[in-house]
């Protein structure tokens, strides 16, 4: 079963875009292997959507040859598409068809014969555990539940090769694990090829073979394993006693010997230049300063990750700058409650959206806010923004209640919304222009912030590009610049990394930490669980519940085992989940 | 696979059909679009534009009253066509028509009886509003038969011979009682069906798009032209539904006779109703985006047929330019079928030369459509 399911050689394809010319796939030959499970990583725009498009012949090559199951794609689209199965990004379910409507639906297009099909639809319905819900209406299912169906539709045929384009995003960590289950289940029983990509560097590992890409270019193909191993002999842990682990990142991070540095636990990680022989960094190299001061350094080598090997590809190819940001003056001492929440209410109809939460944040702190799709974190975080009111009890910002706040007490806050609320027909530098002047910024004062943020943001290149057209992990760059163009000691960060790869994600943590460190207080939800390792301090939400608030460690020991000595976030979100909850399917 | 090609592109082609039957069901849209939509057009156009003129306010200046304008006064009063109002003298009537109370002014100047005891010629003096010219022309004409036929009754009542110029003895064909309702409502139906046909398939591939079940759609084995037939059946169905709704009203509400054949309606009517389908499918795979192709529908297929498709202006007075132009739109073909059908009959020259150029339009926007729709997000 060695035989290549999927080959490609001198495969190109380019868009033409409004302003210029992308190499989606540049000259790119590979192969993936038959009855193995092969993921697509890279950061965004490397090509991996490009790549399964031409694959399902509803994208054609510009030239080089394209091999499916031993047919050329693109002279056979419809034979390649006869015989696999693809899960786009956005599944095509129809929101007003049933769950068994839908299932029916992709029989008939796949032609399953009539006699096999409720036998099919049974296991599927059971692995996916949705058989209690084939009644109801696709788009009254919770985000997981849809994919899960998406995949099922897909899978109706057992497919010789499945292609699925980043299956995971936005979907909440145990609907993620039920889907992977599934998935290789397929590989296990049906000796199913799978080709997927994704966003997720803790999928990427557990795959038989990944292909790293970067601009349309194949970086390595390979083992996991094999990939970390790149890194091996550089990666370390780092802790400082009595010092903040936020201010040690930073310093680590601007040595010109570590290559990343990220916050793990209660420590930092590093990922260390390549050099000609590796060797434990020493503690005076390293952190001279705390050294002098007689602080306790423990350095210590540690296996690496997967996570590790990948940041360390990519920074070498981006030739990476220390990320730098300006000074924001902020008064106050760092013990002061800034956000206070008391039952805190939000009903819509008979529906409770937030029910009675309470939680303060101190000055200074990054507050984590996480949960599902439907938990009710971005309901609670409109009401504190003022954006909502509230049905019942209290919330102050800054002492305020920002829905009655005068336009000078708002200027305190920044905000930055979740789908990026730029102006897509204005230029970069226009954007601020506006935004900044939104906030009552003129002449001089606004140039020089416009100058900030082009420079800090590393936006000059795009300047005068269309925000529509920017990439996605500059849009964000952009969105974050333009919520704080006028200086704010608060800001509100509405999943500001969804849908932006590993790296942008790093970079955008690494600023945001930075501003934490100048005593800016920063609210934040997100979706993916590592992230609330660089939270001070979180809150856990569920159906507008509180589940469980405290530090990341706090969390992580409630779901510590003797099975599960070192878990994760996420498992300590799936705990909190299944050990609190009833799972229902609906949102 | 067991199944063999041709039961498997049915059942491919059922499964569209039947999930897009669920979509119809579950989606008032489109329901309200094919049953509510022409129910009220019709009754707008119905009974909000109509043609005739009726009551018309009229002013009547007699600087001199006697017998004789008191008759001619009368006459005018009478008429179903005319509301008169009296003064008496042309400036209090000309400011009424500059303030637009009355359309027109008839007057009757101090010697009116005197010349007309003594036989001479237009002894009264006829202002009209120009402004509306099509209206103006009515009001005028309108005038001048009140006015005549006052004349002939007081010269027999008198036993005069007037030497009247040649008297016109109008007849009307087809629509004796000169009902504009009756023309219009036929028309009516044609510009309802273009637009309701268009629509209708302008927004479900773009739906499609946009909700992005395009992208899995070409993944299947589905083919584009078992898409497009999956698309096109339903809502042809729909659109003769709509159809019959409109013709049963035309008939049995607005008294519009049916002297044609049902069946060769129901012919032309399903021929036209594939070419506005084609339409809306053509918007709606170049557009990609629901809204666009709602509004491009309504440009594309509603004004054109309201303006240029004779059934409320005529073409013969359009400059050259635009006569050329209203051979491009389908609805100018079905209005002439539509209002020869319920009004003349089953005059096949116009029926058949209207349906052939239906036809060749039918053949090229199927041609159209389907270089169009191709298995590619490009």
């Amino acid at each position: 079963m060695s035989k290549a399911i999927l080959t490609l050689s001198q495969v190109n394809k380019t868009f033409d875009s409004q302003d210029y010319q992308v190499k989606a796939i540049d000259d790119m030959s590979f192969a993936v292997k038959t009855g193995k499970v092969t993921g697509l990583i890279g950061p965004d725009g490397a090509g991996k959507t490009t790549l399964m498009r031409l694959a399902c012949g509803i994208l054609t090559a510009d030239s080089g040859k394209f091999e499916v199951m031993g047919i050329d794609v693109t002279k056979e689209p419809l034979q390649v598409q006869s015989q696999i199965g693809y899960m786009p990004q956005r599944f095509g379910l129809y929101e007003d068809l049933t769950v068994q409507e839908n299932l029916d639906l992709y029989a008939d297009l796949q032609n399953v014969a009539k006699d096999k099909r409720q036998a099919r639809y049974d296991e599927l319905m059971h692995m996916t555990g949705m058989s209690p819900f084939t009644g109801r209406l696709a788009g009254k299912l919770s985000g997981g539940m849809k994919q899960k169906l998406g995949l099922a539709c897909t899978l109706i045929r057992s497919p010789k090769l499945l292609l699925l384009d980043e299956p995971t995003v936005g979907v909440d960590p145990v609907s993620r694990r039920e889907l992977w289950e599934i998935v290789y289940r397929q590989v296990q029983e049906q000796g199913m090829s799978v080709l997927l990509s994704t966003a997720y560097l803790d999928e990427a590992e557990r795959c038989d073979e990944v292909v790293l890409l970067h601009e349309g270019k194949l970086i390595m193909q390979g083992d996991p394993d094999e990939f970390s191993q790149g890194v091996n002999g550089r990666v370390f842990q780092v802790r400082v006693e009595n010092s903040k682990h936020r201010s040690l990142q930073q310093k680590l991070s601007q040595n010109p010997m570590v290559l990343d540095a990220l916050i793990e636990g209660e420590g930092v990680r590093l990922v260390m230049i390549e050099q000609n022989e590796q060797s434990v960094p020493k503690a005076e190299d390293l952190l001279p300063d705390m050294v002098k001061a007689n602080k306790k350094v423990n350095i210590k080598a540690v296996a690496p990750r997967f996570e590790d090997a990948f940041i360390a590809r990519l920074k070498n190819k981006q030739n990476s700058k220390g990320l730098s940001i300006a000074e924001i003056q902020v008064s106050g001492s760092a013990d002061d409650e800034v956000i206070r929440v008391e039952d805190l209410t939000r009903k819509f109809g008979d529906f409770t959206a937030v029910d009675k939460i309470n939680f303060h944040v101190k000055r200074g702190e990054i507050f984590g806010l996480l949960g599902a799709n439907g938990a009710g974190k971005s309901t609670a975080f409109r009401m504190l923004c003022g954006l909502l009111p509230v049905s019942s009890g209290k919330v102050a910002v800054a002492g305020m209640d920002l829905r009655v706040a005068t336009a000078s007490a708002r200027r305190k806050i920044g905000y930055m919304a979740q789908k990026f609320s730029l102006y897509t027909d204005l230029s970069v530098k226009q954007n601020l222009k506006f935004f900044s002047s939104a906030y009552g910024l003129r002449k001089e004062a606004q140039q020089d912030r416009i100058d900030w943020a082009l420079e800090t943001f590393e936006l000059q290149e795009y300047q005068d590009t269309n925000a529509g057209n920017l990439p996605l992990g500059y849009k964000q760059r952009l969105s974050f610049a333009a919520a704080l163009m006028h200086e704010p000691e608060i800001l509100f960060l509405d999943e500001p990394t969804s849908g932006v790869d590993p790296l942008a994600r790093r970079e955008f943590w690494q600023r945001t930490n930075a501003l934490a460190e100048m005593g800016v207080t920063v609210l934040v939800t997100t979706h993916f669980m590592d992230e609330a390792n660089y939270c001070d301090y979180l809150v856990i939400m569920s159906k507008g519940k509180i589940l469980a608030s405290g530090t990341p460690l706090d969390m992580k020991n409630l779901a510590r085992t003797e099975a599960q000595p070192d878990p994760s976030m996420e498992d300590a979100f799936i705990y909190l989940i299944q050990e609190k909850e009833q799972p229902d399917g609906s949102e | 696979m067991a199944v063999n090609k041709t039961s498997a592109r049915n059942m491919r082609l059922m499964g569209m059909l039947r999930k897009e039957m669920w979509q119809i069901i579950r989606d008032p849209s489109s329901i309200a679009i094919a049953f509510v939509m022409p129910v009220v057009l019709l009754f707008m156009f119905g009974y909000g534009v109509s043609l005739d003129a009726k009551n018309i306010p009229v002013g009547i200046a007699v600087e001199k009253a006697d017998m004789m304008t008191q008759s001619l006064s009368d006459s005018f009063q009478q008429s179903e066509f005319f509301k008169p109002s009296y003064y008496h003298s042309i400036q209090e009537a000309q400011q009424a028509l500059e303030e637009r109370k009355i359309d027109g002014i008839v007057w009757l100047r101090s010697n009116f009886s005197e010349n007309l005891q003594a036989g001479k010629q237009a002894p009264i003096e006829i202002i009209i509003n120009g402004v509306d010219s099509n209206q103006a022309n009515i009001t005028m004409g309108y005038i001048q038969g009140v006015w005549q036929s006052w004349l002939t009754l007081f010269s027999n009542a008198r036993g005069i011979q007037l030497s009247l110029p040649v008297v016109l003895e109008q007849r009307v064909w087809f629509n004796s009682a000169l009902n504009s309702r009756l023309f219009l409502v036929p028309g009516v139906i044609a510009v309802i069906m273009t637009m309701i046909g268009s629509l209708l398939t302008a927004m479900v591939v773009a739906r499609e798009w946009e909700r992005g079940t395009m992208e899995a759609l070409m993944v299947t084995p589905l083919s584009m032209k078992e898409m497009l037939a999956g698309k096109l059946i339903p809502y042809f169905i729909l659109g003769m539904g709509s159809m019959f709704i409109s013709v049963a009203l035309a008939v049995w509400w607005f008294g519009v006779p049916l002297r044609g054949s049902f069946w060769v309606m129901v012919l032309v009517s399903a021929l036209f109703m594939m070419v506005s389908l084609l339409i809306g499918l053509l918007i709606s795979i170049v557009s990609k985006n629901q809204f666009v192709a709602g509004q491009t529908a309504i440009a594309a297929s509603f004004l054109p047929a309201f303006l240029l498709s004779g059934f409320l202006f005529d073409i013969n007075s359009m400059p050259t330019f635009i006569q050329g132009i209203t051979y491009l739109i389908p609805a100018r073909y079905f209005v002439a079928q539509l209002q020869t059908l319920f009004l003349a009959g089953n005059v096949w020259p116009v029926i058949l030369s209207n349906a052939f150029a239906l036809l060749v339009m039918l053949i090229v926007l199927a041609f159209l459509v389907s270089s169009k729709s191709r298995k590619t997000l490009e």
